[in-house]
């Protein structure tokens, strides 16, 4: 019997991720750039981040034609976003061959009380994440993938590791709770229970974890891969900064050797201007895309 | 005890340092060239093969690890495997050139096509549950190659000498067979030596 669609080769498309960078590429071009410098995966989009946040407005899925022309141009997957509860846009790039989707926080949400049943459907997704109870919902809802929010277009790790620590520190607490406080427990995070008994168990979250939402060096990459994500995704950080090819070769070899300063020193040396940051404070309530999703 | 290397360039590396521990060797993950010198064998894991070759070329890895393959054994999978073959469809040069065989990337779709089914390995076993992921698989093999397992008339696990390939994942289930006939392949390998 021949099965598509199961748990394990959703979730298992995310493992063969691990250790690697997924970056936002808005052509063929960027894509081709992308695969070269070594990306595991793309994600194609109509506007990276800080334009959308530079933009304003409503921001949506990605026009079928780009997305197209992305899935033409590389063999790596390609991966794209839908609107926080959209079910029609997921099952388009579904139908469209993507091979993940991103429910993202990045675009407008099309529903302000639901998220999509992601177990639904066969392509994975992958969904951002705040702390356990978040993760854990969107677990239960199907995601094959978590990563950070972080807050998105920024250049400003600080929200992202604000994610990856509280979620690291809550796990650590539910695995060192007895099995009789996880009820409660899961009442507080607002998690299933269910999920946090596997939690639990196996000592780790039963997806894998990356960061997202403002790495704009090869340093913050390998900083969030020592606070224990399993990989990264790079928005805007890669295509504005001055030399994409090289920043992002750079990028992809600190991933890997995150704990070798003398390289990462190396290969950060000339590598020109990175994106301009945000410094969070100076974003209204509204223009935070972190608080998204429910 | 046996010391089975898992290079950890990118990919599925914890998966299958469990899967070799609980086949009875010790696992390293392996990141730089001199970390191969003491290992009896190395397994390469699922990934992405163009980003494993990026790195592999980055760090020089490419000389090392066919030197190594001279005499010791390697399990690929997936990636790996395309990692291990001498050619590979539509492209005009291949990796480390390892197997005698021919295989296509990507060969059963995209990620929406990527399944589960059960395969029947010679040497390993039947109800071997075979997880497919963006899988390629092998279109042709040499005279020297010996075919484990197919999945619809399509080639998904040989062995060529002290090489052993699967299209699958073997490390994304609970069923070690597969890591044990490899971890049995790098103790007869070790004897023969000594």
């Amino acid at each position: 019997m021949l099965k598509t669609g199961t748990e394990r080769v959703k979730r298992g498309m995310a493992e063969m991720q691990k250790g690697g960078v997924i970056m936002d590429v808005i052509n063929a071009e960027q894509a081709r750039i992308a695969e070269e410098a070594g990306a595991v995966a793309v994600m194609a989009l109509e506007r990276v981040p800080s334009d959308i946040r530079a933009a304003g407005g409503v921001a949506r899925m990605a026009d079928p034609t780009i997305v197209e022309e992305v899935l033409n141009a590389v063999s790596i997957p390609v991966m794209a976003k839908a609107r926080i509860g959209h079910i029609v846009e997921a099952r388009v790039l579904e139908a469209m061959g993507v091979d993940y989707i991103d429910e993202s926080e990045v675009l407008t949400p099309a529903d302000e009380v639901f998220h999509l049943l992601k177990s639904d459907y066969t392509v994975p997704f992958v969904c951002g994440a705040r702390d356990l109870g978040e993760a854990s919902r969107r677990i239960g809802e199907g995601a094959s993938m978590l990563r950070t929010k972080g807050e998105p277009g920024t250049g400003n790790i600080v929200e992202a590791v604000r994610h990856m620590r509280m979620i690291q520190g809550q796990i650590r607490k539910v695995v060192a709770m007895s099995e009789d406080e996880l009820m409660t427990e899961a009442k507080n995070l607002g998690a299933p229970f269910e999920v946090l008994l596997q939690i639990k168990k196996d000592g780790k979250l039963p997806v894998v974890n990356f960061a997202a939402g403002g790495i704009a060096t090869p340093a913050d990459a390998a900083l969030m891969m020592q606070l224990g994500a399993d990989g990264v995704f790079v928005g805007s950080g890669i295509f504005k900064s001055e030399n994409p090819e090289k920043f992002a070769r750079a990028i992809v070899e600190a991933t890997t050797h995150y704990q070798d300063y003398k390289l990462i020193a190396e290969l950060s040396k000339g590598l020109g201007t990175p994106m301009k940051g945000i410094e969070i404070s100076t974003l209204a309530q509204g223009e935070r895309m972190q608080e998204r999703g429910w | 005890m046996l010391k089975i290397g898992i290079l950890a360039l990118q990919g599925a590396v914890q998966e299958h340092a469990k899967a070799i521990e609980a086949s009875g060797a010790q696992a390293v993950a392996v990141k730089r060239v001199e970390e191969l010198h003491d290992l009896d064998g190395l397994v390469i894991p699922g990934g992405e093969s163009t980003a494993m070759r990026r790195l592999i070329d980055k760090y020089q890895f490419l000389e090392p690890l066919k030197e190594f393959a001279k005499n010791k054994p390697v399990f690929g999978t997936c990636a790996g495997m395309i990692l291990m073959a001498k050619r590979i469809q539509g492209q005009d040069s291949a990796h480390l050139e390892l197997i005698d065989m021919t295989v296509e990337r990507n060969a059963f779709g995209r990620q929406v096509d990527s399944f589960e089914a059960d395969l029947m390995i010679h040497g390993v076993g039947e109800d071997f549950t075979g997880v497919f992921i963006r899988a390629p698989y092998i279109v042709e093999v040499g005279p020297d190659v010996e075919i484990l397992s197919k999945h619809n008339d399509r080639i998904v696990a040989a062995k060529h000498g002290h090489f052993l390939c699967a299209a699958f994942h073997p490390e994304l289930t609970d069923d070690y067979r597969l890591h044990q006939y490899f971890v049995k392949m790098v103790q007869t390998s070790k004897e023969v030596v000594a």
